[in-house]
Parts: C-alpha cells; structure tokens; sequence
C-alpha cells in the first residue's frame, strides 16, 4: 500500500466531518426551516425585530467590548514591562498572572464572587460592572501572553535607533514599539473579545441575571426552540467570521505598513 | 583644557556590569575631527561597550566622555549629534525607506521641503535613487545597509559610529562596501568610529587602529604601526600571521630565541626576558649551513599568491611565508634580517592570587584544603602553641580576618585538566584567550572566582574550553600582608 503525506490527514478529516462540517449543516438547516421543516427566513427577521435579542446582542457586545479594553488597559503595560525590563524573576511574574488558569474556572469566579460581596454587600447592585470584573479576571492572560510575546522578540536594537536618531523615549514608544506590538494586541483582542460575548457562566454565577448571546442561545435550546437557537448561534457566527476577516485585515495591513491601530 | 583639534576625547572610562564583569576598563582615546578611527578585537573585548557610550546606549561606569570639550557622558543619546550605523542595520519594518531615513529629521521638525530634498539627496549618495517607496523586506542586505548608513548621515552627525556594519554581508559585497565607506568618509569629512573583529578591514580602512582585548587598550596606531611594530604578544598575533618566541637577550642587539641566536634592531638590556615576533614573510628560506636556525619541512600548503611553509627546528614551529616553494622532509635553513624581528619585553606572567587562613590556621584556596604547606615558615616568627593554633613570636593567638597571604606559581607550573572533578583541581575557568608561542601555548583562563590565571601548555586546548587547574602547592612562592 503506498503510504504518502495525505493518508496521515485521514483521521483529521474525519473529524472535520463529525465534528466540524456536520454540526454546521445542521445548524443551517435548523435556522432556516420551521417546525415543519420548510425553508423559512422568519427565525432571522424575527432575530433582528425582537427586541429582546437585539437588546441581548447590544449588551453582549457592550460586556464584550469594556471587558477587552480593561483586560488591554491592564495587559499592555504589565507585558510591556514584562519584556522590556531586565527583571531577572520575569518567569515568576509572568507565573503569577498565568497560575489561576490552572485553579478550575468555577472555583475561581466563586472566589471572585465572596471577595466581591465583600466589598460591595450585595453584588445586585452592580451586575455590569461585575461581569466586567469577573470576565477581565478570567480573560486577562489570553490578553497578556500574545502581547508579550510580540514585544518580547522586538529587536532591541530597533527603539535605539529610534533613540539614536533623536527620538525621546515617548515617541520611540509610539512611533516604534506600540506600531510594532500591534499583530500582538490584534491576537489579544480576538482571544478576549469573542468569548467575552458569550461566556454567561460568569455571569451566572455572579447573579447577573441579563443575557448575553450564550445564554440567549442556551435560553432558547432548553425550550426546545432548536429553530430560533440555531439562528442566534449563526448570527453570532457572522459577527465573529466579520471580526476575524477584519482583524486579519488589520494584522496584514501591519506588516506592509505598520498602520499604527489602536 | 580640550585640545579644539579633538572632536571627542575620553577619558578613563570604564564600565562594569552588575555581575562585576569589566567590559571596558581605564579607557583613553582622543579623536581627531575627521579621523577613521577603529575598534579593533577580538569578540567580547569590549569594543562595542565602548561604542554604545559613545552613542548613549551604555553609561560608563567612571571616566568622562567629552565631545568637543563638553562632557555628554550623562546625555542621552537623542541629545548627542551622533548617530549609528547598526550592526544587524535596525531598519524600521513597519516603515517605507523614505520614512526610515526621515526619522531623524522628522524628529527635529524639519520643515517637508527640505526633508524631501535631503533624504533625496543622501539615497543618490548612497546609490539608492528612486527606493523611496520601497519597503525594507524588498531590499538585500547590502541595499538595508545603504539605507541604515543613509538614515545615519541625512543627520550629518559630527560622529559617525558604525557597528560591524559589514559582518552579515558576503565577502565580495564586503569588499565593495570598505571602498564605498571609506570614499564616503573623505568625500563628507564626518569623523567615523568603525567597531570590527576583522583585522584586515581596520587595515584597510583606518587613520587609526584601537586593538583592544579583554576590556583593555593593547595598542593605538596607524595601521602600518600596529602591523610592523607591534607592542606586545596580544597585537602580534591579532595582525596578520605572526610566530611569536619566549626569549632572552644575550648582549647589545643580540637575542637567543627559538633556538638561534639573532640579530636585532631594538636595543634592550642584556638578560633580559623577552618576547619576539617574527612575520612568517620575514624569515627567509635559505641553505642549511646558511640560517640562523634549521629544521625540517612538516606542511606546504599554495596559498594564491604564496607557500605557507611550516618547519619544525628542535621543538620549535616556525611559520613560513614563501614565492618559492619546498619539499616536505627538505632540512632547510631559516634567515631572518635584524628588521624583521621585533623584541617586546617580555610581560610578567607570574600568577599571583590571595589565598585565605581558615578558622583552624591552615591555608585554603577556593574552599579548598592545600595540603602540605606550613603557615610558620611562611610567616615569620609564628608558631603552632599547643592546641594546634597559630600564635605569633608574642605567643597571641593570629586572628585569620588579619592576614593576608597571597600565593604566586609561574604560568608553566600549572596544569589544565578536563577532568574537573578531580581531587587535584583547585579552580575551574573557562579559556578566553590563547597564543601559540612556538613550543607551547600561552592561555588567559576566565576562572569562577574572577580572577584571570595564565597558564602554558604544550597541548592545544580551545577558546571556551572548561578546564580544572592544578596548581601544585610545591611550586606556589607565598607572601604575608598585614
């Protein structure tokens, strides 16, 4: 039997298959048809005149979008510390934001939850602001580790010539090392960004009773509504592919020219 | 009071980094407005530490950098008028040519007109016309060196310091680009600091050589002074091919090395040790009754344009360079004419290092026992009392804390082992540097207490070899400071 490099990508396309190809043919098929099984395009006009999930959608995107901007506000200058100083005990400190993935995830935001009941008495008050904290405490390596690797293989040599040609140690920053970080921030962002729009567990568990776009999803399958559940999760699909095309837009945009986004 | 001809003196730097490595150390150098100056060593010598105070990059740790009389050495490095060529260029990906060669104009706030003008005008000098738009991965990497040079002059710095530039790019593009700098440097009258390892660039290029090792400046010349008149073994063997012979003089002119006696041309004392450096194109192939020394030929190798013809005489290795060529197995005689030897005093060699009194009065060296040694002959008037502790003539007891006792072994009574596990091995160093020194060669040893030990052995060991030495405490001299 010849045995060539394709035949070892026989078992991962078998998976694609189950695990990836079908799945979605599903979800299609469920998301346009009715409990009758014909073709329909209620379940979408019915998604974006509802305003219960047009609201839910807005609010996800809102926890979304605080939760990335907090995690990049604390993020970018703890790697940016990280790698450019000649701390001798990096490993350490990296080792201290990245050790409570290890600790399991429900254990983790319970012990968010007490700490936060204590400051607040009744975390009812702030359900917003809670969700932000909880997801930021979750998500902030995903945030950290892309950005520092990206500054960490910076040349050095790089902000000296900077430094060299007269530039101050502010705009050697912008005008070299933050241009320079951005395919890190881009990946930081896509690895906060979308699972922040639907991870409701920490929600859940912080008594933020609001929907965001999983539990929406979620809300709908446990009725038994597989039509409009399936449409929700092809919508959130949508958004997700226009982020990625975007985002991958941007990171190609920076190699040519460095565009500096942020 | 500056000297108004030297654009950049300075004096006595040193730097030591925080693990208490001297990379540079007591450093002096004055530079002349428009001079070629270069740094010239091997890799880890402290060259290009000493350029990146120069830049601003590094902080000497002592001594003053003055720059026309002023002292910048606290400055910045955007706020001195120099500016770098580095050694891996440093271009910026995310910008286009133009933009990287307008950086530093940019930074000044040059008005638009004239930074187009200048960054025109310095692409056409480094023969780039029109890349412009181009961005930096299009360009090889001898096209990204223009630019990283362009970007550097379109400041017109009043010092240029180029980092290796050339060490990436392929030997003929090298070639080239030595001509290219060094008609940039007289067309532009800008004063150059070149950092390299290559020797026969600095020869090529410079008004001025700076050999430097280990930190240290070993000599500064022209390049014909550093290549004719080296002044110690270090320099002889860094320029060019040399054959470098431990000797003794034996009257006025007069030296006995390698086996021969010779005539020279340095008038040094009789008796007096010395080192002698012969070029391999100055010894002379000659009938055997003829030489000053013989031997048998043991390797020819045609070089292009000469033999290179290695003869053993006695125990001595003699390195010829040759138009005419010889047998292997031929006995020839050697000729070398009193010009083409240089004598240099020979430097001391003696090892001498600080060995420690422990609490029970016996001596140790790195934590370790040495055994046999008697600490009452070594100081005078001391005695053991009868709980076996040191008292001296008064019959106090010696506190440990306030004696010194230095220990001192030539280079010859040492032995290098790999087996550093052995019970014998007092240190364990690292080789740093070595000279073959005809019948043996001589090693810098780096060893871990930071001291440098120099050790001869006949064997060849290799740079950054990991070695234990045995240093036999019969051969150790000791000597007491209160």
């Amino acid at each position: 039997m010849k045995f060539s490099r394709k035949t070892l990508g026989i078992p991962y396309i078998i998976f694609l298959l189950i695990f990836v190809v079908a799945p979605l043919i599903v979800l299609f098929y469920y998301a346009f048809t009715n409990g009758q099984g014909q073709f329909t395009l209620k379940n979408l006009t019915g998604f974006f005149t509802d305003p219960n999930t047009v609201g839910t959608l807005v609010y996800s995107l809102a926890i979304a979008l605080v939760t990335t901007v907090v995690c990049l506000l604390i993020a970018y200058p703890v790697a940016y510390i990280l790698a450019t100083s000649g701390l001798k005990q990096k490993g350490v400190i990296i080792m201290i934001f990245v050790l409570p993935m290890w600790i399991n995830f429900s254990l983790r935001i319970t012990a968010l939850k007490e700490i936060l009941t204590v400051i607040e008495g009744n975390l009812a008050f702030y359900p917003f602001l809670n969700s932000v904290i909880g997801m930021t405490y979750d998500f902030l390596p995903f945030m950290i580790l892309p950005i520092y690797n990206t500054i960490v293989k910076l040349d050095g040599s790089l902000t000296e010539a900077a430094r060299d040609l007269g530039a101050n140690e502010r705009s050697a920053f912008f005008k070299i090392t933050l241009p320079l970080s951005v395919p890190g921030i881009v990946s930081g962002i896509s690895m906060v960004f979308l699972p922040a729009m639907t991870n409701y567990v920490v929600l859940d568990m912080l008594y933020n009773s609001t929907y965001i776009m999983g539990s929406l999803i979620g809300s709908y399958f446990s009725a038994y509504n597989w039509h409009g559940g399936s449409m929700i999760a092809l919508v959130l699909l949508a958004i997700i592919c226009v982020f990625t095309l975007m985002t991958n837009g941007l990171e190609k945009e920076d190699a040519r020219t460095g565009g500096a986004l942020l | 009071m500056a000297n108004s001809e030297n654009i950049i003196e300075l004096k006595h730097i040193s730097r030591t980094f925080d693990d208490g490595f001297a990379a540079v150390s007591d450093f002096n150098l004055e530079v002349k407005r428009g001079e070629f100056v270069t740094f010239l060593g091997p890799s880890g010598c402290g060259k290009t530490t000493t350029l990146r105070m120069i830049a601003g990059f590094d902080m000497p740790t002592e001594g003053d950098i003055l720059l026309n009389g002023k002292d910048i050495s606290k400055l910045p490095p955007n706020e001195r008028p120099i500016n770098t060529v580095f050694q891996r260029y440093a271009l910026f990906p995310h910008m286009n040519i133009f933009d990287n060669i307008a950086f530093g104009l940019r930074q000044k706030k040059t008005p638009k007109d004239e930074i187009r003008k200048k960054v025109k005008k310095v692409l056409e000098l480094v023969d780039l016309e029109g890349f412009e738009k181009r961005s930096v991965s299009t360009l090889s990497g001898g096209q990204q060196q223009r630019v990283a040079i362009a970007r550097a002059l379109v400041n017109e710095p009043e010092i240029l310091l180029l980092d290796e530039p050339l060490g990436a790019l392929d030997l003929k593009m090298r070639k080239e680009m030595q001509l290219e700098l060094k008609a940039m440097h007289d067309e532009l009258g800008i004063t150059f600091i070149y950092v390299t390892h290559d020797q026969e660039e600095a020869l090529t290029m410079s008004d001025k050589i700076v050999v430097m090792s280990e930190g240290k400046i070993q000599q500064i010349g022209t390049p014909e002074d550093i290549y004719n008149e080296p002044q110690n073994a270090f320099v002889a063997d860094f320029i060019g091919e040399s054959n470098i012979f431990n000797g003794i003089m034996t009257g006025k002119m007069q030296a006995r090395f390698a086996g021969g006696h010779f005539t020279c041309v340095d008038d040094v004392a009789e008796g007096t040790q010395i080192t002698a450096v012969v070029r391999p194109e100055d010894i002379e192939i000659v009938a055997p009754s003829e030489g000053q020394i013989r031997g048998k030929v043991i390797s020819v190798i045609f070089k292009g344009i000469h033999y290179e013809i290695t003869v053993a005489s006695g125990r001595y290795e003699v390195v010829i360079q040759s138009t005419k060529s010889a047998k292997v197995g031929d006995l020839v005689g050697m000729k070398v004419e009193p010009d083409g030897i240089h004598i240099m005093i020979a430097e001391d060699h003696t090892n001498v290092f600080e060995v420690d009194m422990n609490k029970n009065h016996r001596l140790e060296f790195n934590g370790k026992r040495l055994h046999n040694t008697s600490l009452t002959q070594i100081i005078p008037g001391s005695r053991r009392n009868e709980n076996g502790e040191l008292v001296d003539g008064h019959g106090e007891v010696i506190d440990p804390e306030k004696i010194h006792v230095t220990a001192a072994i030539e280079p010859q009574d040492i032995r290098m082992t790999d087996d550093i596990d052995d019970e014998n091995v007092l240190v364990e160093g690292t080789i740093s540097n070595l000279i073959y020194k005809g019948d043996h060669y001589s090693y810098v040893l780096n060893t871990d207490l930071g001291q440098d030990f120099i050790v001869d052995d006949e064997y060849l060991w290799n740079m950054d070899d990991r070695v234990g030495l045995i240093l036999p405490v019969e051969k150790m001299r000791f000597s007491v400071k209160k």
